[in-house]
C-alpha cells in the first residue's frame, strides 16, 4: 500500500532530512513512527501527501508513484490519504460541524450526504454534542478528536496522524490511540508518529524509528516478529553501513 | 450553491473592504449611467432638430396669403425642397396651446393674431439650405429666418465633447475600481492564506479555492453597477417634469422604460467583466 525505496530529501539549506529511507506498510497495517524531534517523521509524511517531494527514491502510495504525479492529480490522492496535522489545521473561523464537512464540499457531496456523513463521524469521536463550537472553544483532546475527524470524514484508504498525542495528558492521549485503533480495526492503514514511548510499549504494533533521517530500526510486533523482522533489520544496517562508507 | 455561501460568508467577515469596493464600483457607475443619459439624450435632440425642416421662415403680420402661396411656390420651384410645410396662424395658435396646455395663464394672454404665419422648409441635400435660407431672408414678405443647421452643429460639437469626457471618465473609473478590487481581492487572499493551504492540504482543487474570490469580484461590481444606475435612473425620473417643460415639443421625455433596462443590462455585464477580471487576476498573482 505504502512503499518508500531509498528515499532521500534534502533542503535548500543542503541538509539531508531523509537518508535512504526505505520501508514498506501493508493494507490495514497500524503502525508508530518514532524518533527524536528533526528526526524526519512529518518530512516522510508530508512526502506521502506531496507537500514535498522526493530528492531522490521512490515514494508509492496506493499505486501511485508520487514523485511522477501530475499536479491535477494531487487532490485525489489527497482524498485517499487523510492526515490529522501535528498542529491540527483546523479552521479557526468554522465550527466543528463546518471543519469536517470542508473535505465532503470540496468534493462535491450534497447536502443531506455531508450532514448525514458528518453526524456518524462525530458519533464516531464523541463530539456530537461540540458540534456547532469553535475550535477555540474546545479542549485540547476534543480539537485532537475534530482533526482526527475531519481525517476521517472521507473513509481515506490511510490515515497519518502526526503526534496526535502530543500535548495532551496520559488519560486523554490514550482516548485518542484507543480510537486510531478502532478507526485501524475498521480496515484504515494508520501511520502514527509519536514520542510516547509508553503507548507504543503497550499497544505491541509495528514500530519504525528514525534518528537524523534514517531508518534505525523497523520492528514487527511480538509474535509476528520473525524473519521479516531480522532482515529488515540488517538490510539497514547494511544500508547505513555503506552510507558511512561514503 | 456553496461557492456563492463560502463568497457571502467572505463579504461579511470583511464588511468595510466590501463597502469600499462597492462604492467605488458604484461612482463608476453612476457616471457611466449619467453620461449615457446625457449623450443618448443629446443624440436624440440632435436627431430630432435633423428631422424637422431645417428653415423655418416667419411672415409678417400683415402678409398675405396670395404672396405667402407665391413665396412657397418659389422655393418648391427651386427643385432642391424635399418639403414645404406651412403654418397658419391659426395653426400656431393650436400648437401653442399644445405646448402649453397645463398653463392657463399663458393660454389666456395669447391669441391668433399676436402668433406670425410660417413655413417650415427642409431640403434633399443639407448643403442646398444656405441658398433657400438666403432666399427666404431676401423676401420682403419674411420677418425671420431660423437656420436650425447653427442648433444642430452646436448640440453636436457638445454631444461629440460630452461623449469624450464620459468614455474618458468611464475608462478612469473602470481602471480605478479594476484595481481596487484586485487589490481588496488580494489582501483576503493574504489574510486567508493559512484557510487556503489546509483546504490544500486536505484536497481542494485550485478552482475550489479560486471559484469564491471571483464571486467576489463579480459580486461587488453586479451591486455597484446596480446602485450607480438606480441612484441615476431614480435622479433621472425625478427630473423628468421639469425637463420636460424645458424641451418642450421634443420627443424625448419620459425616457421608455425598455431604455432603462438596456442600460442595466449593459452596465451589468460591464461590471461582472471588470468583477471578474479584477479577481481572476489577484488569484492569478496571490494564489501560486
Amino acid at each position: 500500500m505504502i512503499k518508500l525505496d531509498k528515499v532521500s530529501k534534502k533542503f535548500g539549506t543542503g541538509v539531508f532530512v531523509l537518508s535512504n529511507v526505505s520501508l514498506n506498510v501493508e493494507k490495514k497495517e497500524f503502525v508508530f513512527l518514532v524518533g527524536p524531534t528533526g528526526s524526519g517523521k512529518t518530512t516522510i509524511f508530508r512526502l506521502l501527501t506531496r507537500e514535498l517531494l522526493p530528492t531522490e527514491g521512490m515514494i508509492i502510495v496506493n499505486d501511485w508513484n508520487i514523485a511522477k504525479l501530475p499536479k491535477h492529480k494531487i487532490p485525489h490522492l489527497r482524498k485517499k490519504v487523510g492526515v490529522v496535522f501535528q498542529d491540527l489545521k483546523l479552521l479557526l473561523d468554522r465550527t466543528v460541524f463546518e471543519n469536517i464537512s470542508l473535505p465532503l464540499e470540496i468534493v462535491g457531496k450534497k447536502e443531506e450526504e455531508i450532514k448525514n456523513k458528518v453526524k456518524e463521524v462525530l458519533s464516531q469521536v464523541g463530539l456530537i454534542e461540540h458540534k456547532d463550537k469553535f475550535p477555540i472553544q474546545l479542549s485540547g483532546g476534543e480539537m485532537q478528536r475534530a482533526a482526527i475527524a475531519r481525517a476521517l470524514v472521507l473513509s481515506p484508504e490511510i490515515l497519518l496522524a502526526d503526534e496526535p498525542t502530543g500535548n495532551l495528558d496520559m488519560a486523554t492521549s490514550w482516548e485518542i490511540v484507543k480510537l486510531l485503533s478502532d478507526i485501524n480495526e475498521r480496515g484504515t492503514t494508520i501511520i502514527m508518529a509519536t514520542h510516547n514511548v509508553d503507548i507504543v510499549n503497550k499497544l505491541s504494533k509495528r514500530v519504525i524509528k528514525l534518528e537524523k533521517g534514517r531508518l534505525i530500526r523497523d520492528d514487527l510486533p511480538a509474535g509476528e516478529a520473525g524473519k521479516n523482522k531480522s532482515d529488515v533489520k540488517t538490510e539497514n544496517k547494511a544500508e547505513n553501513k555503506s552510507e558511512e562508507k561514503k | 450553491m456553496k461557492f456563492f455561501k463560502t463568497t457571502t460568508h467572505n463579504i461579511r467577515r470583511s464588511p468595510y473592504q466590501a463597502f469600499a469596493a462597492v462604492l467605488i464600483m458604484m461612482l463608476t457607475f453612476l457616471t457611466v449611467s449619467f453620461f449615457t443619459f446625457l449623450v443618448t439624450g443629446s443624440s436624440r435632440i440632435i436627431n430630432f432638430f435633423e428631422s424637422k425642416p431645417q428653415v423655418t421662415a416667419f411672415f409678417h403680420n400683415e402678409a398675405k396669403q396670395k404672396e405667402m402661396d407665391a413665396l412657397q411656390k418659389k422655393i418648391k420651384d427651386t427643385g432642391k425642397v424635399a418639403s414645404i410645410k406651412f403654418v397658419s396662424k391659426k395653426d400656431a395658435l393650436n400648437i401653442y396651446k399644445q405646448q402649453n396646455k397645463d398653463d392657463p395663464l399663458l393660454l389666456d394672454l395669447v391669441t391668433a393674431d399676436i402668433l406670425p404665419a410660417s413655413i417650415e422648409v427642409s431640403t434633399i441635400k443639407i448643403q442646398d439650405l444656405g441658398s433657400i435660407s438666403e432666399m427666404l431672408k431676401k423676401s420682403p414678405e419674411v420677418s425671420e429666418v431660423i437656420y436650425q443647421k447653427d442648433i444642430v452643429s452646436t448640440l453636436t460639437s457638445w454631444t461629440n465633447a460630452l461623449r469624450k469626457i464620459g468614455i474618458g471618465l468611464t475608462i478612469v473609473l473602470s481602471l480605478v475600481s479594476f484595481f481596487i478590487v484586485l487589490t481588496i481581492i488580494g489582501i483576503k487572499i493574504s489574510q486567508k492564506k493559512e484557510d487556503i493551504e489546509i483546504m490544500r492540504l486536505i484536497g481542494a482543487t485550485s478552482w475550489y479555492i479560486r471559484w469564491p474570490f471571483i464571486f467576489e469580484g463579480v459580486f461587488y461590481g453586479l451591486i455597484g453597477a446596480l446602485l450607480g444606475w438606480g441612484i441615476a435612473s431614480l435622479s433621472l425620473l425625478y427630473a423628468t417634469p421639469m425637463l420636460s417643460s424645458f424641451l418642450k415639443g421634443i420627443p424625448l421625455l419620459p425616457v421608455p422604460f425598455i431604455f432603462y433596462m438596456e442600460v442595466l443590462a449593459g452596465e451589468l455585464v460591464l461590471a461582472a467583466i471588470i468583477g471578474a477580471l479584477a479577481s481572476y487576476l489577484a488569484v492569478l498573482r496571490y494564489l501560486k
